[in-house]
């Protein structure tokens, strides 16, 4: 993991003493505890993200990815459904373009441009009275207003990671579903019992978001991640 | 087991089961509580040695008392129920220590919730009877009862019949609720205790003992506020294991302030947060008193399920149709009659029975049919659990035939009290059967509370069953205990 500045990438409304790692940084933290990330790559200029998109096929997306930088979608930032080396390279230049100094250093994340009906949401919240909890849910636009969710105490086994799955109300879209088979619930319970262990395993870590994990071919895959963590303490 | 958990099993024997029990502050005074404890005490059976502590030494309830504890024998008594005054009670704790007792109810208010001098005189208390080696139960609680010893050590009533339910509870009230549940249905009470304040021992503590009580099967909780999340998981986990704890929890936990990064935080309320970690726990949490005690009841009366399979008999039709409803809407299944059980059954039933499940009996019943018929679905090994509903019907118009102005003329007498019989001997069969084969067998009629007289109703708490008020209860009963037996299964506990 990168070293900080003392605040780069507090969240405006964020308890003080936090911040939250790049995208790139929270899905390498959560990826090395066995959450599935995308094949995707980081790179500093339009070139070379036409020459990472040309390696990992088309459609491709591009996010201006960076320490500061929590809502890519709300900015603008994200770039989707890419086709060829032109509109990578073009994308690519608009983004870095758009970063702003309180973004820190920047790069270009190009990611292959995953489609699935079904999106969930997974991660871990801090709560006040029972500590770390990993957090299963229906995601997508109807994520709150659904507020299908199932929740456990860090860490979990596999047996409490099947539940949740079970808990969730909304079954019929874990099934076969519009042409793509069931949800794998094996690998989902892998992206729950990965983010206990990376839980475990960082204590500085606050908070984690993977949103959307999305359903491809029924296998979950986490497109997006962010990770807030504890300032470091600072030496007097 | 270390020596301080010893020591607080000893304190908790001395709690439930004493062999002598001490009222200190025994008022003359019928509206006072250390009149109605010692009331309840006396009138309730209770064996051990009884003494009392009164001012001025008056009599109360024809017992002789003594001004102080320093004035009773040595080792005599292992409890005291303390009614005195908040500032005279470091001394009474003291006394009742070196006379031997080990355990003390404090019914006395004026502590922790009574602000901060009053939290100082708890804390005080507490570091007070560690150093006396006491336990001590509330301030500014209800009591304690426990059936095995006939003692009921409470300011208010019921006392409940004896059973296998221990309850513990944040709050006395729901003590009295779930004992007067107990004493309609008949299904009965262990040991019970309102923590109070909770100054030294709470909930968790309770069931943590009930754990290990020979006497107790199930415990039953109410919890409101939860000082440590992480411990109260370890301890009712810990508990969980090895009986099943019904919880039910009132009010919101106090919500933190989140991490306003977190997406997955906004959706991690308190409220789902306390419902994982009971799923997690094995805790079988209750949205309300009533289902609480429902749910109790179930597991201290009913063996758990081992699969979803259930099978509904009922004597007419609508019951049924509303039963299977029911059971749609929760993971139990509904049997599809396999082709064995069908004609085992048309050889017993006319024509017209419904040959699918539920199995309506269509009024084709002779004097044997019931008990043949719940026999022979019960042993199919097809068949997990049993709802058998309009039991009642017949002996429900024996009861207003004995009423009505003809009785016991034209027969009536001896109508009615067959009937009566064969209620009684049908809702007993059903749970034969439960106990002999590990099978549930529920019983659910409206009788339970409109007529609660009915010969099947009191055939089935004499079989020591809950009969359910309505056939939606005793389905959600049975799918909270799948959903149980389920967790243990997945777990091999």
């Amino acid at each position: 993991m990168s070293t900080h500045d003392p605040d780069p990438g507090s969240q405006p409304g964020a308890p003080s003493g936090t911040h939250t790692l790049s995208e790139a940084e929270s899905k390498a933290l959560l990826a090395a505890h066995g959450v599935p990330m995308p094949a995707e790559q980081v790179v500093a200029d339009p070139d070379s993200a036409a020459t990472a998109a040309g390696a990992m096929g088309f459609p491709v997306v591009a996010k201006l990815c960076g320490d500061g930088i929590a809502h890519k979608t709300e900015r603008g930032l994200v770039r989707l459904g890419l086709n060829d080396a032109d509109a990578v390279r073009a994308a690519a230049t608009d983004l870095l373009a758009a970063a702003t100094p309180d973004d820190g250093e920047v790069g270009v994340l190009v990611a292959p441009m995953l489609r699935g009906n079904r999106e969930l949401i997974a991660g871990l919240a801090d709560d006040p009275q029972f500590g770390m909890t990993v957090v299963l849910g229906i995601g997508g636009i109807f994520t709150e207003a659904l507020a299908d969710v199932a929740i456990r105490l860090v860490p979990i086994e596999r047996v409490d990671a099947e539940e949740m799955i079970d808990e969730l109300r909304t079954q019929a879209l874990l099934g076969a579903f519009r042409g793509e088979p069931p949800v794998d619930r094996e690998r989902l319970a892998d992206v729950l019992l990965g983010l206990s262990r990376a839980a475990i395993a960082t204590p500085e870590l606050v908070s984690a978001d993977v949103n959307p994990l999305i359903v491809v071919d029924g296998v979950p895959i986490a497109v997006d991640a962010l990770v807030e963590v504890r300032d470091p303490m600072v030496a007097a | 087991m270390s020596a301080s958990a010893d020591l607080r099993t000893e304190q908790f024997k001395a709690l439930f089961d004493p062999a002598g029990v001490v009222i200190a502050g025994a008022s003359t005074h019928p509206g006072k509580f250390g009149f109605v404890a010692l009331h309840n005490i006396l009138a309730n059976g209770y064996q051990g040695r009884i003494f009392a502590t009164n001012r001025e030494a008056s009599p109360v309830l024809g017992i002789d008392t003594v001004p102080a504890i320093d004035d009773l024998p040595d080792g005599q008594a292992d409890l005291v129920f303390v009614c005195t005054p908040a500032a005279t009670n470091p001394d009474v704790l003291r006394a009742a220590a070196a006379k031997g007792i080990k355990a003390a109810f404090l019914a006395s208010a004026g502590y922790g919730e009574a602000g901060e001098d009053g939290l100082r005189a708890q804390i005080e208390l507490v570091a007070l009877a560690e150093d006396l080696g006491m336990l001590i139960v509330g301030p500014n609680g209800q009591g304690v009862v426990s059936t095995p010893s006939s003692l009921c050590a409470q300011i208010v009533a019921p006392y409940p019949p004896s059973g296998r339910i221990g309850v513990a509870s944040q709050s006395g009230n729901f003590v009295s609720s779930f004992m007067n549940y107990a004493c309609a249905s008949g299904v009965g009470i262990s040991r019970a205790v309102s923590a109070g304040n909770a100054a030294m021992v709470g909930v968790t503590d309770f069931l943590g003992f009930y754990a290990d009580d020979p006497r107790t099967e199930v415990a039953l909780a109410y919890v409101e506020g939860i000082s440590d999340g992480r411990r109260f998981f370890r301890e009712v986990s810990a508990v969980a294991e090895r009986m099943p704890v019904v919880l039910v929890k009132g009010g919101a936990t106090s919500g933190g302030q989140r991490a306003a990064a977190s997406h997955t935080g906004s959706l991690a309320t308190d409220d789902r947060v306390f419902d994982g970690m009971c799923r997690q726990a094995g805790v079988v949490r209750a949205r309300s008193i009533e289902e609480a005690f429902d749910l109790a009841a179930s597991f201290a009366t009913q063996p758990v399920p081992k699969g979803n399979k259930v099978a509904v008999v009922t004597t007419a039709g609508g019951w049924g149709v509303v039963t299977a409803d029911a059971i749609a809407g929760t993971d139990l299944e509904l049997l599809a009659l396999p082709d064995d059980l069908v004609t085992a059954l048309d050889a017993e039933l006319p024509p017209r029975w419904s040959r699918n499940n539920p199995i309506d009996l269509a009024g084709g019943e002779t004097k044997d049919t019931i008990p043949t018929i719940l026999e022979i679905v019960a042993r199919h090994p097809d068949v997990d659990a049993i709802v058998l509903l309009g039991m009642g019907i017949q002996s429900n118009q024996g009861r207003m035939e004995e009423e009505g102005p003809f009785f016991p003329e034209f027969g009536l007498e001896r109508i009615a009290a067959f009937h009566d019989r064969q209620d009684e001997r049908y809702t007993t069969v059903a749970s034969q059967l439960a106990d002999e084969l590990g099978k549930p067998v529920l019983v659910a009629t409206e009788l339970a509370v409109t007529f609660p007289g009915n010969a099947a109703v009191r055939g089935t708490a004499a079989a020591g069953k809950l009969c359910y008020p309505s056939s939606n209860r005793a389905v959600n009963a049975l799918a909270r205990m799948w959903e149980h037996a389920r967790w243990q299964q997945r777990r091999g506990v």
